[in-house]
């Protein structure tokens, strides 16, 4: 099953588990999260160098790009022009040309502002981005990206940072049946099984940040990550038994002692 | 020359250029991207474009962040 990658664009990912690079303690523990995580697909934040304290280490000297294929993302951007500028400062810095696009609504919720994030997928689809947009886990948001030419769709399965899990299965089940490109769910995943459900339901990969870096061992967390997409996808592929109301007996009645 | 750069004024030489800009701050030009007056330069020009007074400079970089964590 080494053939079992992610193909995003023209590039096929090794792992369907992409990660993010927030909220950890220190460059060195991003890198060890990433590595124990097995994904090869990493999201970064754009910002402002500190230009009043220079010289400080920066995470693409921890993260090879070379390695990893970088996929800057707009997060804090709350019009499409602020994600438009965003997404053309982070091509311009000359690693990618992907895009996480987030165009957020409110930041109580953090949902998407689905009208701006549609247009602002238009613009940069236009412009030659490979744009991977997060929006809510609506199958009809999810088709109208999918024809403005976004390369994926990443629905959320709960709010950002929330850890709730796959709110409604159902609507990303709706989802996958409705675009074709693939379907990675960015958003809500709070612990190992959360990840497996999202890749039992058939979506093509699992995007997280907070799950990983706010647990007690990140490390560790990252690798039960890895196994847990590992394992959900082998299991979507496998086709799982019919759900039964009552017992079926698994050893033969025939030859029993009597 | 007066020029603001990520939103702080400096004084620069005049007639400083992007890459003498960006030497100056101790940035690797590999690095960051580069905005002048709300128009991306194109790295090609980094040694070639010269910073005019009150221009407004804009230079990021990738830093840790998964998800609307700004």
């Amino acid at each position: 099953m080494t053939d079992d990658g992610l193909t995003i664009g023209t590039v096929t990912l090794r792992s369907r588990l992409i990660v993010g690079t927030g909220k950890y303690a220190s460059f060195e523990e991003t890198k060890r999260a990433v590595e124990a995580s097995g994904a090869d697909c990493v999201t970064v934040a754009v910002r402002r160098v500190n230009i009043l304290d220079p010289g400080r280490p920066n995470l693409l000297d921890h993260l090879d790009p070379k390695v990893y294929k970088i996929l800057p993302n707009t997060a804090g951007c709350y019009t499409a022009d602020e994600a438009c500028r965003t997404a053309r400062l982070a091509r311009a810095a000359g690693v990618s040309d992907w895009v996480k696009l987030e165009v957020i609504g409110d930041p109580k919720t953090l949902f998407p502002d689905n009208e701006a994030l549609l247009e602002a997928t238009k613009i940069l689809v236009k412009e030659g981005f490979v744009v991977l947009p997060y929006t809510n886990d609506d199958p009809i948001m999810a088709r109208k990206l999918q024809d403005a030419g976004a390369a994926v769709v990443m629905p959320m399965a709960a709010p950002i940072g929330s850890g709730l899990g796959i709110r409604n299965p159902h609507n990303i089940q709706m989802i996958l049946e409705t675009v074709s490109v693939p379907v990675i769910v960015d958003a809500g995943v709070g612990t190992a099984s959360d990840a497996v459900v999202a890749m039992e339901l058939g979506c093509h990969g699992v995007l997280m940040n907070t799950a990983i870096a706010a647990a007690q061992h990140p490390i560790r967390m990252a690798e039960a990550m890895r196994l847990a997409v590992r394992a959900g996808r082998l299991a979507y592929l496998s086709g799982r038994m019919p759900k039964r109301r009552y017992a079926q007996a698994s050893s033969p009645t025939d030859g029993m002692i009597e | 020359m007066r020029v603001t750069v990520n939103g702080v004024a400096q004084d620069l030489p005049d007639e400083i250029t992007v890459l003498q800009l960006l030497e100056t701050m101790n940035l690797l030009p590999a690095r960051v991207a580069v905005e002048r007056n709300l128009a991306i330069v194109d790295r090609a020009q980094f040694g070639v474009l010269r910073l005019q007074t009150g221009d407004q400079i804009e230079i990021i970089g990738f830093v840790g962040g998964g998800e609307d964590d700004g």
